[in-house]
């Protein structure tokens, strides 16, 4: 089998006396989707932060295509090629949703240290800028501020920027949380249409999107990995139904 | 639309063009309307609303785009002034030096004080240049050589290449603008830019920018140097204009003046700078001949303006011509 692209190892994380990242040991392998799931508080976030770089860990390694990154702050992940969105939306709201986008070909296209010539008006940036809209059915709405989109199109938009970077790994970061059952089905087939093109790790409540896109799931509870395998196994482990599914799944 | 609109430098609307070319032409033509009566007086009360606007026009960039709240930008017109100040001691009288000195000196000092300050964000960020300002104020103060306390008196106006180009009051109002129009001019281009979208984009969300990859300190140290720079042309400028140089250049009043000169323009459109710039002096000048508690009027006047014009005068001018419409 080929080199996962991304490997953690012995992770650990203390906020406080609280360990909230315990000896967590994972390995992501080029085009799967992995989801990691488990109750509030678990810890799912905080490793999400620490893999994209956002939080320091305090023992352990993360290697990103082999290369050990720990230590690495997030812009230079990013230009590695770790993309991510957030469980609270986070894009740039006054600007539009194709500057958003442009922006991020940007960070990969050419030095940022230019200080003439409009931005706006370099094709190059927004046409794949627009590419990437169209392949996640935002076009219709490219020059409306990031503001003044719906919830759920924020969403897709922060997608689209994490797209838009061309991503070896994408984060998400609980995708589905707080917009429609509607929505919900069009980000599945949305990602569903991702899958294969590069490794994904899912964090997610919401189990139908889980099972129905993840190749492989880990539990995690109290920050700790409680069981990993494919969904059919991590369905059926008993330690798993008793300490997160049987409340998720009834 | 919306209650916030989108930093000037990311959209194109009409008065972002015909706003600041009726300014710049209502500039250009000062002179003409001044020959009728005071003309000396005019031309040095505005060219000294200029020389704040270049300043202001700066700190605009930071402050209106960054989300900067620089407190301490008086420092950097302080240094532009004492290069001159101190060259022109030293027999060196000629701009082709003393500009270049005034504005490596400002653009130094932005970078040096900028890679501390812009490790911190918010309140801190406020204190730690107001700090930085007021560390070059006193530093000025102790330059006993240079008149310490009481200043130092320029001997003459640099000339430019030789020429006595800034002798007269005319030719030195058109060196002045030119400054002032290069200035919005290069600063409107920059925040256009590549760069420009990075630098608004790091105030706007600055995680989201270093999850795609963006190193935002190094963008933000470089707009403060840009900034720092400008300031001290400003400097250059007013020590020229006042043949006269002092510590109470780089007074933390100073610094906010300058802000209130953003605020009661109107952030984040560049001209508004520039407008706030001149209302700010002309309200200085018009109630100090009140009363030389002219502040006591001022403060209130800048209460109200912040109540029911935020946006500033560009938003309040904004609304007259639309109820006018």
């Amino acid at each position: 089998m080929s080199e996962p692209v991304l490997r953690i190892e012995a992770l650990c994380k203390y906020f406080g006396g609280l360990l909230v990242t315990d000896s967590v040991t994972l390995a992501i392998n080029p085009g799967e989707l992995h989801a990691v799931i488990g109750p509030n508080g678990a810890g799912k976030t905080t490793l999400i932060n620490q893999i994209s770089g956002l939080i320091r860990p305090d023992a352990g390694r993360i290697e990103l295509g082999g290369r050990d990154v720990t230590s690495l702050p997030t812009h230079a992940r990013a230009a590695l090629g770790v993309a991510r969105s957030f469980q609270i939306t986070s894009v740039l709201p006054r600007f539009s949703a194709l500057q958003n986008v442009a922006l991020a070909v940007q960070a990969r296209s050419g030095s940022s240290f230019r200080f003439f010539g409009r931005a706006d008006h370099e094709r190059a940036l927004n046409e794949e800028a627009e590419a990437v809209l169209a392949e996640v059915g935002l076009s219709a709405r490219a020059h409306v501020p990031a503001l003044a989109l719906s919830h759920g199109e924020k969403r897709v938009l922060e997608l689209a920027i994490a797209l838009a970077i061309r991503p070896k790994l994408l984060l998400l970061d609980e995708p589905m949380a707080g917009i429609g059952r509607d929505e919900t089905e069009r980000l599945i087939a949305v990602l569903r249409a991702l899958k294969g093109r590069f490794p994904v790790l899912l964090v997610e409540h919401d189990m139908t999107a889980v099972f129905a896109l993840a190749d492989r799931i880990s539990v995690l509870i109290y920050g700790r990995i409680l069981a990993s395998g494919a969904p059919d196994v991590v369905r059926a482990d008993p330690a798993v139904i008793a300490a997160y599914l049987g409340d998720e799944m009834e | 639309m919306t209650a916030v609109p989108a930093p000037a430098a990311q959209r194109s609307a009409p008065a972002d063009v015909i706003a600041p070319a009726l300014i710049f032409v209502a500039l250009a033509a000062v002179p003409v309307v001044a020959s009728v009566g005071a003309q000396t007086y005019v031309l040095d009360l505005v060219s000294r609303i200029m020389i704040f606007a270049i300043a202001a026009v700066a700190l605009d960039v930071l402050i209106g785009y960054g989300g900067l709240i620089s407190f301490g930008h008086a420092a950097f017109v302080g240094l532009g002034a004492y290069a001159v100040g101190i060259l022109s001691a030293h027999g060196f009288g000629d701009a082709l030096i003393a500009l270049p000195v005034a504005l490596a000196a400002s653009a130094l000092f932005a970078l040096a004080t900028g890679a501390v300050c812009l490790r911190t964000h918010g309140v801190y960020f406020i204190m730690i240049t107001l700090a930085f300002s007021q560390m070059m104020f006193f530093t000025a103060a102790s330059l006993a050589p240079y008149g310490g306390d009481d200043g130092l008196t320029v001997r003459a106006r640099n000339t430019i290449a030789g020429f006595a180009l800034m002798r007269d009051a005319l030719s030195f109002y058109y060196v002045v603008f030119a400054c002032l129009l290069a200035t919005y001019l290069l600063c409107r281009a920059l925040l256009g830019s590549r760069f420009g979208r990075v630098f608004c984009g790091a105030r706007e969300n600055p995680i989201r920018m270093a999850s795609i990859g963006y190193d935002v300190f190094r963008y933000q140290l470089v707009a403060y140097v840009i900034a720092g720079a400008i300031g001290g042309l400003s400097g250059f400028l007013l020590a020229n204009a006042a043949e006269f140089v002092s510590p109470a250049y780089m007074s933390w009043q100073r610094s906010g003046e300058l802000v209130i000169m953003v605020l009661m323009g109107g952030m984040g459109t560049l001209y508004g700078a520039v407008m706030g710039a001149a209302a700010f002096v002309f309200a200085e000048e018009w109630l100090s001949g009140l009363t030389e508690h002219w502040k006591m009027i001022f403060g209130p006047l800048l209460v109200l303006i912040v109540l029911f014009a935020r946006g500033g005068l560009v938003s309040l001018a904004a609304r007259l011509v639309r109820s006018k419409a």
